[in-house]
């Protein structure tokens, strides 16, 4: 039983989190994400969660990693300079193998950078969330629609691998008013059962229970690193998502997540005006990588691959070239620091950059 | 037949690994009685701090999870708010209650959270080998202020007790100390009106005034007459704020 509401993003993103069964946010103010506590503030109390405004974002992560210990689903939302501070709580949640889901409405940097929507934080999401190599889920939302039903389903991804699933939006999705379908309301007693490791109870024997990510003896730490990387490697193999637009004959084919995504489309649909062919593979998941459908490009129909990204320097072009493998040529065109790609400029660079 | 003496149940004939004569060991076994004698241990959840003050649930059988340095109160905050039923405590030290976690600490303490926050306050960073706390006293040696911390270079020590009683919420804080009997028992008293608040749904801060033979570089006899003609001057002992709840 769906229905369609006429919403901001950040506001249709929080509510899509109360639908998956979230109770329990805690968050500290900051641009361009502000109406996902706003929202949860009240909307929480309505349905018997929790929202807590922490003093900090730190203090809002380790309020996470203790709601999330009890076993209730619970989100944080923030945006680049303050998604980092919160780099020592994804740490921690890592290591005890806590699930929780994160929304990063990045915003341009490094630093205080500005409050515009940017795609600058892909490094920091995608590469090493926080020490000892831990890394998070990262889904990356190409529109409105799909930020609500990702945020919906991230907190199955986060229970189903107790892990850190972060959601890579950038301001424009955050911040556009929108039609959108919102997703059914879960009922508690639907979510997945908690009930044999959660620190609130006790084990059947009577025996203690403990959520630590500091392990005695410092082998099971590694044992944790070794069960990170199996997962990560599981991941890899059936969790990567990507969408193909206009593929089918491309000899430009495009890179770009996010709202740089779409802005792709329209450089698209000009190219073919012009006779161009041209085509997007849009990753859904950051990380897992969708490293395949670069992988498969052949050289012999593909002239090159141009990554369209709202960043400069540029970030996920560096995984692009490591998957496409020097056998097609890849550029990157972007803009950044808060600064919005407008489709016929992008039209016009690209069009310079063309072989 | 009635048990009226021996260990508590949530503790284990394990050795505990502090050093000989530190007073942790003391507040461990208080904590473990007080939880026995409200009959807490399946519902208790004390979140662990990093720094000595973690070493003693190693060997206890609470349930327990381990904050990011500092962050127990925020932690407890998470954990309480989502599970009512449960009994919700913190065990820090001062680098970690003090310093890195004071934001959390005071915040939490605002919010009026209901969680039961133990904090042993020994002047030092004990784990990492002796460096200047937020509560080393002005004078004191450590080795990031060798020769005494200095008024000119490091200011003064924090007085944690005080300031966490000029706040609204708090229903209860006490300083204690445990370098004799007559103080270990005065202190079980104030664990257990702690608790007592606790169950009332408000929060309690209890500051126990503790040594570091090792760090202090001193005997554990020493380090009594340390607390009690030194460090009791500058910490006085005491109930700061007790309010109806």
């Amino acid at each position: 039983m769906s229905e369609i509401q006429f919403m901001k993003g950040n506001e249709a993103i929080a509510e899509a989190a109360v639908r998956a069964g979230c109770r329990f946010f805690a968050g500290y103010p900051i641009t361009p994400q502000n109406e996902i506590p706003e929202y949860l503030s009240s909307r929480l109390f309505e349905v018997g969660g929790t929202f807590i405004q922490g003093e900090s974002e730190v203090a809002s992560i380790n309020m996470v990693y203790g709601a999330s210990s009890t076993g209730t689903r619970c989100m944080t939302s923030s945006s680049g300079c303050g998604i980092v501070l919160k780099t020592e709580g994804f740490g921690y949640l890592t290591g005890a193998n806590l699930p929780c889901v994160v929304i990063d409405m990045s915003r341009g940097g490094p630093g205080l950078g500005s409050i515009l929507p940017a795609q600058q934080d892909y490094f920091y999401a995608t590469k090493a969330i926080s020490n000892g190599g831990a890394r998070a889920f990262v889904l990356a939302p190409g529109n409105m629609q799909e930020a609500v039903d990702m945020t919906y389903e991230a907190f199955d991804i986060a229970d189903k691998y107790r892990c850190v699933v972060l959601l890579l939006c950038d301001g424009v999705i955050g911040n556009m008013m929108g039609g959108v379908t919102l997703p059914r309301m879960r009922e508690l007693s639907e979510l997945p059962d908690k009930s044999d490791w959660v620190i609130t109870k006790r084990n059947g024997d009577g025996s203690m229970r403990m959520i630590t990510s500091c392990y005695v003896p410092i082998k099971l730490v590694e044992d944790q690193n070794i069960h990170m990387a199996e997962m990560y490697e599981a991941w890899k193999k059936t969790e990567s998502r990507y969408e193909a637009y206009r593929m089918e004959d491309a000899e430009v084919v495009f890179a770009a997540y996010g709202t740089s995504a779409g802005i792709a489309r329209e450089v698209i649909k000009a190219l073919r005006a012009d006779g161009i062919k041209a085509g997007l593979l849009r990753p859904q998941t950051l990380f897992p990588f969708p490293e395949a459908p670069y992988r498969a490009l052949d050289p012999e129909k593909v002239k090159q691959v141009i990554c369209l990204e709202m960043s400069i320097p540029g970030q996920m072009v560096e995984d692009i070239r490591a998957y496409v493998d020097d056998r097609i040529p890849v550029s990157h065109w972007g803009r950044s620091g808060g600064i919005l790609m407008k489709p016929e400029e992008a039209l016009a660079a690209v069009r310079t950059m063309l072989i | 037949m009635e048990k009226v003496f021996g260990l508590p149940s949530g503790c284990t004939a394990k050795t505990h690994s502090y050093c000989p004569g530190c007073m942790h060991g003391v507040a461990m076994n208080i904590l473990m009685h007080t939880i026995e004698k409200f009959q807490l241990l399946d519902k208790i959840v004390i979140v662990n701090p990093v720094g000595c003050g973690g070493l003693g649930l190693y060997e206890a059988t609470a349930n327990y999870i381990s904050a990011a340095h500092g962050r127990a109160s925020a932690v407890a905050t998470g954990i309480k708010r989502c599970s009512p039923e449960s009994f919700v405590m913190t065990y820090q030290g001062d680098g970690d209650l003090a310093g890195i976690g004071i934001a959390e600490t005071i915040h939490t303490a605002a919010r009026g959270e209901n969680i039961t926050v133990i904090f042993a306050n020994n002047t030092t960073y004990g784990m990492t080998g002796g460096q200047m706390a937020p509560t080393t006293m002005v004078g004191q040696n450590s080795t990031t202020t060798p020769g005494g911390r200095r008024v000119d270079r490091q200011g003064y020590p924090l007085k944690m007790a005080e300031m966490i009683a000029q706040l609204e919420a708090p229903a209860y804080v006490e300083r204690v100390a445990l370098y004799d009997s007559a103080h270990v028992l005065k202190a079980t008293k104030a664990f257990e009106k702690a608790f007592e608040v606790n169950l009332k749904g408000g929060y309690a801060f209890i500051e126990m005034l503790t040594n570091c033979p090792t760090n202090w570089k001193m005997s554990p006899e020493q380090t009594v007459r340390q607390i009690r003609e030194q460090n009791e001057k500058i910490f006085p002992l005491g109930v700061f704020k007790d309010k109806e709840i």
